[in-house]
């Protein structure tokens, strides 16, 4: 399932919204989980404070990271883990599958991982005889339809019911036209039951890791991590390095922010703490860099790995809403989505930054207070002068700069603009003109500002 | 060099100027009427809660809301008459016909319905999350307001496996329709002894 | 009080009424008004865009026309915010922080700087405000949604002296418009969306009449409504703060 990208953001976005009905749809379900968030953040008075200490504890991991790798890695050795580091995402999944193939182990379970998605373990493992099952609800869905997740949370936001009844139809045999959500969770509840009750490996994310204690916290509304991972003979966690944070104490400011900047409830309803391995079962955790270790080297856009994958930038930005995640072609979609993938592969997701209006929603919305529109602007400079911006855009660009530097073109310039829109308008309203396909242009008025200025007020003593 | 070596080196290398950890004493809840605080809450979660005065009620209450006939297992010794003991050694998969199990949280936190509760109290792992139907047994004064108290309460912890559970599992994604019993437990009920 | 009056480029060329209304309010409220006619543009088109190492020549051309001011307003939020987050000079860098420190919007010039406490202006119309990004996540010209804070207006603070005015309540308070600069034509289909659903917020909710600090905003809305047949105008503020009694 690994794209081979040929359409862009605004290519994307433009066959989404061509289902009106669809895209209010997806909008309102988005704009409700923001509403969500709101009356959640508005009864705990110290809802900013709590974001400004956030904040700062994640600022100070950045800058200490490696005294708290190792920290964490000490403590997660006394406590019975086994420990790998992954350089890429192909050696992530290489180490997965060779703990797994240790213990003759071909079919395993997942529970809610984006960092195992952006390495593409799934498809790693099939290659290679190992039947991996999401068993989020989510993103099993995803999983049978062949598609990727759409949001970080809610992987399958964009799929109607009625898409969801037919698909399991097609393959859990449900009948046909079937379509109520309880129900179909019913089925998809036994279906996945006994998924847990027989693989002897689960793989888990990592929401947070505590240095100081070496355990990790997993959160799921529906403990699918948990019936994974308290079955299986061998547990595997994947994390990315900066899922670190210093202090168990701080796990208090983080899960009181989290839940409610992701979906508005106060906590989610699972906080799984893994310390120690059950008896007899083997822990595993391996720490992934995967371009991360470049991104912390980037002055301007270190703060992105501030994130705690919450998706509330993805909940508030307008132009998420309205054309749906998969049409940022990467892992992570959305705002915080656009601020990481240029890092990852800068030609493929140049255009990422771009589809964005800046209107710093999602900074405001963001519990760790990443400051995502300033970044998105910074990505747009580095894009340019790396030279990803199209070719008629540079020039369309320099033109501008010319004629708006010298006061002579511009005044000759607005004139002509003007002139052309009262007295040949078609030259300007055609279908070449893009503004001009849903909208009127604005009207040329007969003289600008500053010839009235120069007529009526100049003189004036 | 090992992967290991070549990323703490490029962590070392990349890594800010380091800024100091806040403070974060400040935060703290208000212990004003915790038990109310927590069964409202708890309620709009979608779980059940009572208010009772010692065990023998929760027994009563228990053969009342639930089907007696059907497996249920406890780490209570004063519900081992009833009902089944847990044991600690037994495979888990064994569980999992069990249609409800009853058993002793560590505390809750009246800011969000959670229950903490570790391996120790659980009886094994897997109980509170393959039961149909959860029961949860805790202590009126051991209500903390917020996570922060939470924290302070649980310490580095000596535990090989700890969870905060706060409701009946559950999923919205369905067009966000909210549906009671994803994969763990299909009810919660907490019993709050004075 | 000397002030320097910034029209930005499009204003000046499309919609020199809401600079002719910005120039009397600033008359009336009894400041020495200079519009230096040698002015072009805040340089933000290239700069969003990604070039910004192209605004350098407006960046010099800004400094040079303004300097000598005691404040620089000018009718547009967004082109006020680039400036205070964006004016750098290699010729005068100096200069280009103090420009920084004195440019204003003219709402907030108003209310903060003027501390104006009532106004002789008629605009008997229901009328919708829309918050332009800049203006308020930028410009903190009203508290935001997001945020868990008090609330607070200055554009509705204004418009509340204004008599005959009626205010609309909206569904979504502050939701970007979608103009965006080169994305209204770059997201053609996201833009235009984005531009439908505020419009539709606002004429449900009864406006007449949709105003801002932001005449991008404006422009961008009132292609939608024109294309659309509505019945709804767009307005800037600064007319309806003129607006003859």
């Amino acid at each position: 399932m690994s794209q081979t990208k040929t359409k862009d953001h605004a290519a994307l976005a433009g066959a989404f919204i061509k289902d009106e009905e669809r895209v209010d749809w997806h909008d309102g379900a988005l704009w409700y989980i923001r509403e969500k968030r709101d009356i959640a953040a508005k009864q705990i008075p110290e809802w900013e404070q709590l974001r400004e200490a956030a904040s700062m504890i994640k600022s100070n991991v950045i800058s200490n990271l490696h005294e708290y790798l190792l920290q964490f890695e000490a403590n997660l050795k006394k406590n019975g883990v086994t420990v790998h580091w992954a350089d890429s995402a192909e050696e992530h999944n290489e180490i997965v599958y060779s703990i797994l193939k240790a213990k003759e182990i071909n079919q395993m379970v997942k529970s809610k991982s984006m960092l195992t998605e952006e390495c593409h373990l799934n498809e790693y493992l099939e290659e290679r005889g190992i039947e991996v099952i999401n068993s989020d609800l989510g993103e099993y869905i995803q999983q049978i339809d062949n598609e990727p997740p759409s949001h970080i949370v809610l992987p399958c936001i964009h799929k109607r019911k009625e898409e969801i009844g037919e698909l399991f139809h097609e393959h859990l045999g449900t009948e046909k036209g079937l379509s109520d959500p309880t129900l179909l969770t019913r089925v998809a509840r036994k279906h996945l039951r006994n998924i847990f009750l027989t693989r002897r490996g689960a793989l888990t994310g990592v929401n947070f890791a505590v240095a100081e204690t070496g355990e990790y916290v997993v959160c799921t509304n529906e403990g699918n991590a948990d019936m994974g991972a308290h079955l299986s003979e061998v547990q595997i966690a994947s994390m990315g390095l900066e899922k670190i944070i210093p202090q168990k104490k701080h796990l208090g400011i983080f899960l009181r922010l989290l839940a409610r900047s992701a979906t508005g409830q106060p906590i989610t309803i699972y906080s799984s703490h893994y310390k120690k391995p059950r008896k007899g079962q083997e822990m595993h955790l391996i720490l992934v860099d995967a371009g991360r270790t470049r991104q912390l080297g980037r002055k301007d856009f270190r703060d992105s790995l501030k994130c705690i994958k919450c998706g509330s930038c993805m909940n508030t930005c307008p132009v998420y809403r309205k054309s749906g995640g998969l049409s940022y072609h990467n892992t992570i979609s959305g705002p915080i989505g656009a601020i990481l993938a240029p890092n990852l592969d800068m030609k493929r997701h140049a255009d990422l930054p771009f589809a964005s209006t800046l209107c710093g929603s999602c900074s405001n919305v963001c519990p760790v207070k990443i400051n995502i529109h300033e970044q998105l602007y910074k990505w747009r400079q580095v894009i340019v002068k790396e030279g990803y911006a199209a070719n008629t855009k540079a020039l369309g660009m320099k033109t501008m700069a010319w004629t708006l530097s010298s006061p002579g073109k511009f005044t000759k310039a607005g004139r002509a603009g003007r002139w052309f829109l009262q007295n040949v308008p078609f030259v300007v309203n055609n279908k070449f003109n893009p503004w001009y396909k849903q909208r009127d242009m604005p009207e040329g008025p007969k003289e600008s500002f500053a010839e009235w200025f120069i007529k009526n007020e100049n003189k004036k003593p | 060099m090992t992967t290991r070596e070549k990323i703490l080196g490029a962590v070392l290398k990349n890594q800010p100027p380091a800024i100091a950890l806040p403070d974060t004493s400040m935060f703290k809840g208000d212990s004003i009427d915790l038990v109310q605080k927590y069964m409202d809450v708890f309620k709009k979660i979608g779980g059940s809660s009572f208010l009772v005065g010692d065990i023998a009620a929760v027994k009563i209450l228990i053969t009342e809301n639930f089907d007696t006939a059907k497996r249920i297992v406890t780490t209570l010794p004063e519900l081992s008459d009833n009902f089944e003991l847990i044991s600690d050694t037994v495979d888990p998969h064994s569980y999992e016909n069990i249609e409800l199990a009853i058993i002793k949280a560590h505390f809750s936190v009246a800011e969000n319905g959670a229950v903490w509760l570790t391996e120790e109290v659980m009886g094994q792992r897997i109980i509170p999350y393959i039961c149909q139907h959860l029961a949860v047994i805790v202590h009126a004064e051991s209500i903390v307001p917020t996570l922060h108290e939470a924290y302070e309460k649980i310490g580095p912890g000596d535990y090989g496996f700890g969870g905060f559970i706060g409701g009946p599992s559950k999923t919205a994604d369905i067009e966000q329709a909210l549906v009671l019993g994803a994969h763990g437990p299909l009810s919660m009920t907490v019993f709050i002894i004075k | 009080m000397n002030v320097g009056l910034f029209i930005p480029c499009y204003v000046n060329q499309f919609y020199p009424n809401a600079a002719k209304a910005t120039l009397q309010l600033l008359q009336k409220s009894g400041v020495n008004v200079i519009y230096p006619v040698n002015q072009t543009c805040c340089g933000q088109p290239m700069a969003n865009s990604g070039f910004e190492h192209l605004s350098k020549g407006c960046n010099d051309l800004f400094i040079e026309n303004f300097s000598a001011f005691d404040y620089i307003v000018g009718p547009s939020a967004s082109c006020i915010l680039h400036i205070k987050d964006h004016l750098h000079s290699d010729k005068d860098e100096q200069q280009a922080a103090i420009i920084r420190t004195k440019v204003y919007e003219l709402v907030e010039f108003l209310t903060d700087v003027i501390k104006i406490e009532k106004l002789d202006a008629f605009f008997p119309h229901k009328v919708g405000l829309h918050h332009s990004c800049h203006g308020l996540r930028g410009l903190y010209l009203s508290q935001m949604s997001e945020l868990n804070a008090p609330p607070f207006s200055k554009p509705q603070y204004l418009l509340n002296m204004v008599k005959g005015l009626e205010q609309i309540k909206l569904d979504r308070l502050d939701e970007c418009c979608g103009f965006g600069g080169t994305f209204c034509v770059a997201e053609e289909a996201v833009s235009v969306k984005m531009g439908k659903d505020r419009v539709t917020d606002h004429s449900k909710n009864g406006a007449e009449y949709i105003t801002s600090s932001d005449l991008s905003c404006l422009m961008h809305l009132e292609g939608i409504l024109h294309r659309n047949k509505s019945k709804v105008k767009v307005i800037h503020i600064a007319e309806i703060l003129n607006a003859a009694t």
